[in-house]
């Protein structure tokens, strides 16, 4: 299996919705806690397993806003497991979701550096790397309602933009999206080969315009028809 | 199931990494906006595990939003009150000195209070309410009390929006109306920040997206939804109104009307008075029948409108018998929208959108509304009693929200957008916007403001209503205002939500009288819910000659250690929404879906750690020391024992109560039945809410839909099943307007600029005008409209600060197009002044494409005072965060005239003008950095918890995931 994300840019609106469930979610999960120093205070900064960037494209008038939601594309050539001193980042072979042992990681961020989406963050009360599990606390949880074995993320997206599921079997539901919608990987060229994999905005709908009959310049250009009311 | 949920479900090697039999569900409905989105939250030692959607919620169906995701940081929040507070004796306001007293003390300090204010002038208690979600407890308690002066914030927020509807067509956009997302083919967004409402829009935007809907947004910022829109229209603020008038210019220069929805569903073909500077003019005329009459075509007549079988003349220029002009109100419409003023070349000068852009958009809908139709086969029965055997959509809808209403234009240019959506046909049938019970209601609703002022006895009707004619005003006999924020008076006829931004200013200079108590509740009046706010802090603490305030005694209910605390003399600690009882009722704007009746409630779902009570409780408890009438059995005893037993038991009429599910003794019975006893355990058996599906022949053309209307009347939302007419021209705005021009036979104005007032805004059709402050001020000199946003991740969290949503922002920017901030000189992420007519502020700029090159604007209430909300003195929001309102006066710009006392908002509706603002912007000087005006930090509570320097929430020990060191050995780097 290859689990991963599909995240639909043509219809992401910035939310962060994606991100604060993460956060919720994990920071009482099996990665956390994710914590926060100087919550309350100066520049607050905390561990988060997701983030949105927001960029504009071009300058004006071929200027365009796009909202980049970023977290672990659990890659099939993940450079931050290979550079890991002491083993406690993996890729699982069951599903390839990218881990890191809590109790194996020094801490000592070489993998952050190496990875080129910033994905990962040192937790700054744990001093542990923390990245996303894909919810691995979630999806494989029987005494969840089957419906919602899903990513924090995925479930709560306000605009149905995030797509959970196994990119080696063509049939699943992200497959369908990458060939319908030609989703593009980021950054291919580092040959990293990232799972997730994101749906480039669409061809906008062309609407015709109502043809221009009788140019009525005047109220006395129209005549009263008989409807009944 | 597919093969890879198959796969998926095999269970994998892994740890059980929380007990779940130590955690339970509970169901409730979220706080952290005004969206009202069912959650489902998961509870574990009283701790909150997980805050989710829930699935079977109409509102949010499952997804939830950035805020509804950080709950948690809500309720852990350092700031929470923990008990009630008194100002220390002998300490000043805004110096948040307090003792914490017993809730006994307290409750007997407002009890007292209350009760000598009600025994001699009820006025003098001026009652305001934030966006509380309770307005018909609130209002129906300040009724019951005897005040007038009572009002939730809906004058600052956005009465533009419900006014402009509820005077058109009896319902309005957001918890009014949605689009219909399921059949829309077009879809045009107007003035919409990230705001009303959150999930809803997001799941809709989607599903045009899915079905390849086109999406136009109008709005001089691009971003949330703008980025992802088809089309972006970046228009120069408060001239959305020439832009729709002139697309309608467009549409009747091509006869492109839908004149069978205009001639059965609207006032267009009534007949209307033309007798310029007499008595009358403008009026419907009604021969000597009692309703406004047509000339009807095929028995060449004149007859009375409301018949149904007529066939109405809808244009035309005819002599009544008695030698009266007359007009139909389309001919009325035609000729002016037609004339140049309208014509898109005039229109693109004034709005910045292009005369073709004007022309194509027109167009575009015009097509998909007459060459897309859609038909659903369904038969229903008309509000004449014929069978129809079809809906007819025209799938073109809207969307507006403040960025159209905060403007001293906005009704009209509301009633515009209504205008353009109903000559297209697109009002409440399949594709085009859709009303949501109780919506639609008759044109406007009929109640009355209440204007008494006797001790000891409650109003006659509710404090606020919707006047049709000068004679609603609530004036005196000299024609000066009754009420404390002068609603309903000269200055702002049609102020049907009240003027809260007004409360404080008039209050302090005594004008129109001086006030004894303020009681505010989820309001933060002393920072950014007033406009002016620095000096707005000043009126607080101002004081008459002999040392007492001039306003002498101000209460605030509030969870958290908000702003408003510190300018607060007794302090009512609220409980937080994860640990109230509370209703989102029928009687108010419930959480209906276009198809569905329905509204929730909250339930707690974690034990309050502290000395509180939720202000629903403080209601109901004060109504019984109070005694008011409502709340007390004929023997003198009360009549409730708490807000639960309120809320089952209260019936406004017989079976009509504040929950309109679960009703009747065993809970059978729906939107109308006798109090049922175990109506809160249904409400929490049924996940929180109730949902009341319209049958499928109920859910279009309802202003017009027998079935639909009995129903509606059934259940208490209208008050008879004649057809809703819809009104493109408002004869009720036509009497203010006589009234302005000597020519009504009632009460008039007898000032100037009250006279000019409503000859120039109170037009019959719908109309655009440049926005008062803009007249007022030199265009030249201040070159810039400034506006501003909430980001969605922080939109209507109006109450508490939050430790993970900070994160995402913690400072607020001036925003400018690159280009202009380029011609200036003024580089991205340097400091400039701004400056209006109101004062200046300092701020740090940053320069970005997508914003109308003649706009400036930030993201709104980032910043906060030091010391509130358990940050530290130094945090971001303090230092370097600023706030736009210091630049925004209360007051129209002074000119020396009359109206530099009049305020600064709508004039038909006394919508707070916030967007209206225009300014100049200047580099600062080298070393001129952080934000300006700076204000001292404000004290923490009472035996406040320290805010941590290092946070790590969990309600466990986390369980990690152990790789296995034969894995590591043999899979090495894999």
């Amino acid at each position: 299996m290859k689990l991963g994300l599909v995240v639909d840019l043509d219809s992401c609106v910035g939310c962060h919705g994606c991100a604060t469930a993460c956060k919720q979610w994990n920071t009482s999960g099996t990665i956390g806690p994710l914590s926060d120093k100087d919550p309350y205070g100066k520049d607050p900064n905390g561990a988060w397993l997701n983030r949105i960037r927001t960029y504009e494209v071009g300058d004006t008038p071929n200027s365009k806003t796009v909202h980049m939601p970023m977290s672990c594309m659990h890659c099939e050539d993940a450079a931050c497991v290979t550079v890991c001193p002491t083993g406690a980042s993996y890729k699982r072979t069951e599903d390839g979701i990218v881990l890191v042992d809590q109790d194996k990681c020094m801490g000592c961020n070489l993998c952050a550096w190496a990875c080129p989406y910033g994905a990962r963050e040192l937790d700054p009360q744990e001093g542990t790397m923390k990245k996303c599990t894909l919810c691995v606390d979630r999806i494989y949880d029987q005494r969840l309602p089957e419906a919602e074995r899903q990513p924090a993320c995925v479930l709560t997206c306000p605009t149905r933009s995030r797509t959970f599921g196994d990119f080696d079997d063509p049939n699943s539901e992200v497959s369908k999206l990458v060939r319908d919608r030609a989703g593009k990987q980021l950054l291919p060229e580092l040959g990293y080969n990232p799972v997730n994999t994101y749906l480039p905005p669409r061809n906008k709908p062309v609407v015709v315009m109502h043809e221009t009959a009788s140019i009525s310049q005047t109220v006395k250009g129209w005549v009263n028809k008989i409807i009944s009311r | 199931m597919t093969s890879q949920e198959d796969r998926i479900a095999i269970a994998s090697d892994l740890p059980e990494f929380e007990d779940r039999d130590k955690q339970e569900t509970k169901f409730t409905t979220c706080y952290m906006c005004a969206c009202r989105c069912g959650i489902k939250v998961t509870v574990e030692d009283n701790k909150v595990r997980y805050i989710q959607g829930n699935p079977n919620h109409p509102i949010n169906k499952g997804v939830l939003c950035a805020k509804g995701n950080s709950g948690i940081m809500k309720q852990y929040s350092p700031a929470k009150l923990s008990s009630p507070l008194l100002r220390k004796p002998g300490t000043e306001r805004g110096a948040g000195e307090f003792e914490e007293i017993s809730w006994e003390r307290a409750l007997g300090i407002l009890e007292k209070r209350l009760k000598r204010i009600r025994e001699t002038d009820p006025k003098k208690l001026a009652y305001f309410t934030g966006r509380d979600q309770m307005q018909a407890l609130t209002g129906m308690w300040a009724s019951q009390f005897g005040t007038i002066n009572w009002a939730a914030h809906g004058g600052f927020c956005s009465v533009n929006m419900a006014a402009g509807g509820l005077y058109t067509m009896g319902h309005a956009f957001w918890e009014f109306g949605d689009p219909d997302w399921e059949n829309t083919k077009y879809f045009m967004m107007w003035g919409v920040a990230e705001d009303h409402n959150s999930n809803p829009l997001k799941l809709g935007l989607k599903r045009l997206k899915e079905r390849g809907a086109k999406f136009v947004s109008v709005n001089p910022v691009r971003t949330g939804y703008q980025a992802i829109a088809d089309e972006w229209i970046s228009i120069r603020p408060g001239t959305d109104g020439i832009f729709a008038l002139s697309m309608i210019h467009v549409l009747l220069k091509n006869k492109l009307v839908d004149d069978e929805f205009l001639i059965r569903y609207t006032n267009a073909p009534q007949l209307v008075v033309n007798t310029p500077g007499v008595k009358g003019d403008g009026l419907f005329y009604r021969g000597d029948s009692e309703h406004p009459q047509v000339w009807d075509l095929q028995k060449e007549a004149y007859v009375d409108a409301n018949r149904a079988d007529v066939t109405p003349a809808l244009f035309g220029e005819l002599t009544a018998p008695d030698g009266t002009p007359l007009r139909t109100a389309m001919s009325i419409l035609i000729e002016k929208y037609l004339d140049d003023e309208y014509s898109p070349e005039v229109a693109a000068k004034e709005c910045g959108v292009s005369a073709a852009d004007i022309e194509r958009i027109a167009l575009e809908m015009a097509h998909v509304a007459f060459k897309e139709t859609i038909t659903l086969d369904v038969e229903w029965t008309d509000w004449a009693g014929r069978k129809q055997d079809k809906f007819i959509g025209r799938p073109v809808s809207m969307h507006a929200m403040r960025g159209i209403s905060a403007h001293s234009n906005g009704f009209q240019t509301c009633r515009a957008i209504h205008l353009l959506q109903i000559l297209l046909g697109t009002i409440d049938c399949p594709g085009g916007h859709l009303a949501k019970p109780p919506f639609p209601k008759h044109v406007p609703p009929g109640i009355k403001p209440a204007k008494t002022n006797i001790p000891n006895t409650p109003l006659k009707s509710p404090p606020l209503g919707f006047p049709t004619c000068p004679e609603d005003l609530v004036i005196d006999d000299d024609g000066k205002p009754l009420r404390i924020d002068k609603a309903y008076s000269w200055d702002a006829p049609i102020s049907c939500h009240g003027m809260m931004h007004m409360v404080i200013s008039n209050a302090v200079k005594g004008d129109p009288y001086k006030i004894d108590t303020l009681m505010l509740f989820m309001a933060n009046m002393a920072w950014n819910s007033s406009m002016n706010t620095a000096q707005t802090l000043e009126m607080l603490c101002a004081k008459e000659d002999d040392g007492e305030y001039k306003i002498p005694f101000i209460v605030c209910s509030d969870a958290f250690n908000s702003e408003m605390v510190a300018y607060s003399d007794l302090v009512l600690p609220d409980t937080t929404y994860l640990e109230r009882y509370d209703t989102i009722s029928m009687l108010d704007r419930p959480i209906s879906e276009p198809h569905a009746a329905c509204d929730s409630v909250r339930i707690p779902v974690i034990k309050p750690d502290r000395d509180v009570m939720s202000w629903q409780e403080v209601m109901v408890e004060m109504a019984g020391r109070l005694e008011f009438p409502a709340f007390m059995k004929g023997d003198g005893e009360r009549k409730y024992d708490d807000y639960k037993d309120f809320i089952i038991n209260f019936e406004k009429e017989p079976g009509i109560g504040f929950l309109a599910g679960y009703r009747g003794k065993d809970g059978t019975k729906s939107l109308r039945g006798e109090p049922n006893p175990r109506q809160w355990e249904a409400y929490e058996e049924n996940e929180g809410f109730f949902e009341y599906e319209l049958a499928e022949n109920q859910r279009y053309m309802r202003h017009a839909n027998k079935d639909y209307l009995e129903l509606a009347k059934e259940a208490g939302w209208v008050g008879s099943t004649d057809q809703i007419l819809i009104e493109i021209y408002s004869e009720k705005l036509q009497t203010f307007r006589l009234a302005g021009q000597g020519l009504y036979d009632g009460p008039m104005p007898t000032e100037e600029h009250h006279k000019e007032r409503l000859v120039k805004y109170f037009d019959p059709l719908p109309i655009y005008y440049m926005p008062l402050e803009e007249q007022r001020i030199d265009r030249d000199e201040y070159p810039f409209h400034a506006v501003n946003q909430r980001p969605m991740f922080m939109y209507h969290s109006w109450d508490s600060q939050n430790a993970w949503l900070r994160q995402i922002m913690n400072q607020n920017y001036l925003f400018m197009n690159r280009l202009a901030g380029e011609k200036l000189g003024i580089e991205d992420l340097s400091w400039a002044w701004v400056e209006s007519h109101n004062g200046k502020i300092r701020v740090q700029v940053k320069l970005m494409e997508g914003t109308n090159e003649h706009t400036v604007w930030t993201w709104n209430a980032i910043a906060k005072r030091g010391g509130a909300w358990g940050l530290a003195d130094d945090a971001n929001e303090a230092s370097d965060a600023f706030l736009m309102n210091h630049l925004i006066s209360e007051l129209l710009p002074a000119k020396g005239d009359k109206m530099d006392k009049i305020t600064n908002s709508d004039p038909v509706t006394g919508q707070a003008a916030w967007y209206d603002l225009r300014v100049k912007i200047t580099p600062a000087k080298e070393g001129e950095t952080g934000a300006w005006p700076q204000f001292a930090p404000l004290k923490a509570q009472p035996n406040a918890k320290k805010s941590p320097d290092m946070l790590s929430y969990s309600t466990h020990k986390n369980v990690n995931i152990v790789r296995s060191w034969a894995d590591t050995l043999f899979r090495g780097d894999k």
